[in-house]
């Protein structure tokens, strides 16, 4: 006996009844893929939403906030900037080059559909351990597909992250921010306007390719028939991107648009449900006139692909002819398909035959809302109280070696060389130290990014490990030079059907929105991913976030990891706690130890912190955040960087591998006064051949050097 | 006095806007012109900025050559006009027989986006007028296909015509193989024709032309482009 259709286009026999009560009739065909899409976890947020107006998104720099394609900060001097985090998990898993690809490709459509061009890309990073050749495979063409999308769309990639933990082998994480800048009078938004005005499908050819990416693929967990998955993931071409970014920048700046959307999951579903329902509109829409990639077709094959590079414009008939002209010259097709109407219904015709019609607020905002059950972790006593036991001593030198020999801590250039990161003359500060930072040409201002997360605290105590990625991306964009200004968050969790699940969703909810309140920042957009799964095992609660720092002014000569000289002393800011090993690279990779709580973020500490990096930033050659591998670690990548050696003095040598939270390294010329913001403790000088630890261990800069520039790179031979 | 510089724009090409900037700083006066245009009379030079026109399908600078603009590009070289080809543009020219050889994957068949060093080998054409043999320039490269190469007579052509522009090294200078970073033929990181007015080079002088970025050293060579357009327009 086959399932009923609904089960197998991925929706409940409650939700199925729920359209069936919302019409008064059974849907058609048509219409149950649209809702099946429409409904899916990843467009609806259905089981996240109820959770999400906990986040703080208010601010007086706010221009957009969360629920549009991007959220839109002031910059004042009539600059505003979008932003924007997203995951494609599931389909990079399936197949990396396309899947992260497709997922660079989306994530620039969600912030020219706003009116601004993208001017960076940055990539936070998932996988299991390395020394198997699957998750070698799969961070290669990752890395591939990133590169070859978006050096060719010709959007530069700033940075991003790498974590590596089994529990990604089965399900990585392949998140995408991105960054625009925009004149405030380029700002567009989604809604249709004005009954008899022409919904215009610019760009690719529809295709099969994709259908059900939403629903089938991001919208559930995986087991071993995934690779039957294959068809749903989309084929990208940057090349139509780039045509189709130049052409509505360029429709924009003429004045030709009077709402736009783009063509994302759920496909012309959901772009044409969402302009209509913004707008409290309606729209007829004639699939005859969609330009197909092949024949034969069906009504919901069309109205559910997610083939990319599509955006959906509104015009006025007027500027039919004009739209048409400068689509011509761009080299991309436009296909008038549908006209907005009075009444909120949205209308859909195949072959001449009514396929569709329903309320295009029911499948935008008329989703099942879930409040699902919830329940704190039985075995979250005992792994808190499985502290990682310390020996009384250790040889530091060996034991930085090792932290630096690993792929996560090391050089990072294997990856990001492989991505074009100075398009646009706008990179100050590339990839490869704590946060990147561009300028905005023509002005004096700045804008610094940095995306952190954490997926191992996160399992050990969500609520401070989500606080804690916060923090750290604020001290991030804070030694550029910035202050801390506005957050994207990507939460990448596992089934939310699992109670417990639910629970660490709720508590990283909690933990973000905590943190931003302290540091008196808006959450301006975020994305969540559920259903990160594979045969029932859950990833860790892995919640992404992106900073936006702002620098106004920016930093004359920001610091630079790289500007350390002999002679210059090295300081650190901030209270070394000795204790916070749970969840630390010490304890993870040197004593395979995976339990613990880690310690709690300390606001008040935190922002005088943040507030010095940031005045810091205008006169210190070398600013550097201490977080994974602790202050050891943290010195000997400004050693190996600047390649030169350093002393440094520790009382007990749990203070150089310890990674308790808001700690600053700062290197300054001889008898520079630091201020006492937050006290500052000298603690060595720059010089020598050697990361000399005194009494505790040394190592040789150029074995500490070799090591370190070999730990990713051995992988990607 | 400024003269215009025809910045061309394929469909594809994404430095246009960089390399107007730059020479813009530099007292320059440079235009966009789109790909479809047939008619660059007024410009006193060209430059093809980096990219990927016509998304490097079929092969890099393929359609390229066939864009209606082309025609116009190679009457200016003809003329002795500054013809500059950077990174796409320089496979473009080779692709349409107005330089040498050809760009093909690199040695490791990764991109590679970091900054090189390349070593001045010849100042006879519009890239390098300004410079001096031996000079050592810190440029970002940013490509896949950046792999010179070329027959063994081209090589002896370009030997003896004194065209080889820019070579891969080290920082000092010295030509070692890890310096040549994508393997390019002998090294080869730019060339120039017979005449000199027509130059192409794989990394980038427009990314390394001003302090914040890192680097200025790109500023000679395009210094000497703009140079070369006083000198070509004051010929007969």
């Amino acid at each position: 006996m086959t399932e009923p259709l609904h089960r197998r286009l991925g929706m409940t026999d409650d939700e199925n009844a729920a359209v069936i009560d919302l019409l008064g009739r059974e849907p058609r065909l048509a219409e149950l893929a649209m809702y099946s899409v429409m409904w899916s976890e990843h467009c609806s947020y259905k089981s996240s939403r109820a959770w999400l107006g906990r986040f703080p998104t208010d601010a007086p720099w706010v221009v957009v906030g969360p629920g549009e394609n991007a959220g839109v900060v002031d910059l004042g001097d009539g600059w505003l900037a979008a932003l924007r985090i997203e995951s494609h998990n599931h389909p990079s898993f399936v197949e990396p080059y396309q899947g992260a690809a497709t997922g660079v490709g989306g994530i620039l459509r969600d912030i020219f559909t706003m009116g601004a061009r993208p001017v960076a890309v940055w990539d936070p990073l998932r996988f299991g351990p390395l020394d198997d050749p699957r998750n070698r495979y799969l961070l290669d063409g990752v890395v591939r597909g990133i590169a070859g999308y978006g050096n060719a769309v010709g959007v530069p990639t700033l940075g991003g992250e790498i974590e590596l933990d089994g529990c990604y082998a089965a399900n990585p994480l392949v998140n995408v921010m991105a960054l625009g800048l925009l004149r405030r009078e380029q700002l567009v938004l989604s809604a249709a306007s004005g009954a008899g005005n022409i919904a215009v499908l610019l760009g690719a050819s529809t295709g099969r390719d994709g259908i059900g990416g939403a629903s089938i693929l991001a919208s559930a967990g995986f087991d071993q028939a995934s690779g039957e998955k294959r068809p749903s993931v989309q084929i990208g071409d940057p090349f139509e991107e780039k045509k189709l970014i130049e052409a509505c920048l360029e429709l924009y700046q003429r004045g030709l648009v009077v709402g736009i959307q783009d063509l994302g999951a759920a496909g012309i579903s959901c772009a044409t449900s969402e302009c209509a329902a913004n707008g409290v509109m309606g729209m007829d829409v004639d699939l005859d006139a969609v330009h197909l990639r092949e024949e034969g077709m069906t009504a919901a094959e069309i109205l559910m692909s997610e083939s990319q590079e599509r955006m959906l414009a509104i015009v006025r008939p007027g500027d039919m002819d004009e739209v048409a002209a400068l689509a011509g010259k761009w080299e991309i097709a436009a296909s008038a398909i549908g006209v907005v109407t009075e009444g909120g219904t949205l209308r859909v015709t195949h072959h001449g035959e009514l396929v569709a019609e329903v309320p295009a607020s029911s499948l935008s905002e008329g989703a099942p809302r879930y409040r699902r059950p919830r329940r704190r972790p039985s075995t979250l006593d005992a792994v808190w109280a499985d502290q990682p036991a310390l020996p009384g001593s250790i040889d530091v030198g060996s034991v930085l070696l090792r932290l630096l020999a690993h792929p996560t801590i090391g050089d990072r250039s294997p990856i990001y060389q492989q991505y074009d990161h100075q398009l646009f003359l706008n990179t100050v500060i590339e990839p490869g130290h704590d946060g990147s930072l561009l300028r905005i040409k023509g002005t004096t201002k700045g804008l610094a990014v940095s995306t952190d997360g954490d997926g191992m605290r996160g399992a050990l105590d969500p609520a401070r490990g989500a606080a804690r990625i916060v923090w750290e991306a604020a001290l991030n964009v804070a030694v550029t030079g910035a202050r801390p200004f506005a957050l994207v968050d990507n939460l990448n969790f596992g089934n939310p059907e699992n109670p417990e699940v639910m629970w660490q969703f709720v508590e990283t909810v909690e933990g973000i929105s905590e943190a931003c309140e302290a540091l008196g920042i808006p959450v301006v957009g975020g994305n969540v991913s559920f259903y990160n799964e594979t045969d029932g095992v859950d990833i860790h609660p892995t919640p992404v976030v992106g900073m936006l720092g702002f620098a106004d002014p920016m930093p004359v000569r920001p610091p630079r990891l790289d500007r350390a000289e002999p002679g210059m002393e090295v300081w650190v800011v901030g209270h070394n706690d000795p204790t916070d090993f749970a969840g630390s690279a010490l304890a993870r990779i040197v004593l395979d130890h995976h339990g613990g709580r880690p310690a709690a973020v300390d606001p008040v500490m935190g922002a005088a912190v943040v507030s010095m990096a940031t005045d810091l930033a205008g006169w210190c050659p070398v600013l550097h955040d201490v977080s994974t591998g602790g202050l050891a670690v943290a010195l000997a990548e400004i050693a190996v960087m600047s390649g030169v050696g350093m002393t440094v003095e520790a009382a007990d040598w749990r203070e150089l591998f310890t990674e308790s939270p808001h700690r600053l390294v700062v290197v300054a010329p001889a008898g520079a006064d630091l201020g006492d913001g937050a006290p500052p403790r000298r603690i060595g000088t720059m010089g020598g051949e050697a990361i000399d630890f005194g009494d505790h261990g040394s190592v040789g800069l150029a074995e500490a050097t070799a090591v370190w520039r070999e730990a990713l790179a051995r992988y990607l031979g | 006095m400024t003269v215009t510089i025809a910045v061309v724009v394929f469909p594809g090409t994404n430095c246009e806007l960089d390399v107007v900037h730059a020479l813009d700083a530099l007292g320059a006066d440079a235009e966009l012109t789109w790909h479809g245009d047939t008619d660059l009379s007024g410009a006193a030079g060209v430059v093809l900025p980096g990219g990927f026109a016509h998304g490097d399908y079929l092969r890099v600078g393929a359609i390229a050559r066939i864009s209606p603009v082309m025609a116009e590009v190679e009457r200016l070289a003809a003329e002795g006009r500054p013809v500059l080809g950077i990174c796409n543009g320089f496979q473009v020219l080779c692709e349409a027989g107005l330089l040498p050889g050809a760009l093909v994957a690199n040695r490791d068949l990764r991109f590679i986006c970091r900054p090189i060093h390349v070593r001045v080998e010849s100042t006879a054409s519009i890239l390098t007028r300004a410079a001096t043999v031996g000079d050592v320039l810190r440029l970002p490269l940013n490509s896949y296909e950046g792999n010179y190469t070329a027959s063994g007579a081209t090589l002896d052509d370009l030997a003896a015509g004194d065209r080889v522009l820019l070579r891969y090294c080290d920082p000092a200078g010295a030509s070692t193989d890890d310096a040549n970073v994508n393997g390019s033929t002998d090294a080869i990181a730019g060339v120039a024709s017979a005449p000199g007015n027509v130059a192409g080079l794989m990394p980038h002088p427009e990314r390394a032309s001003e302090e914040i970025l890192g680097s200025t050293d790109g500023v000679v060579l395009l210094e000497s482009f703009i140079a070369s357009l006083a000198v070509a327009l004051a010929a007969p």
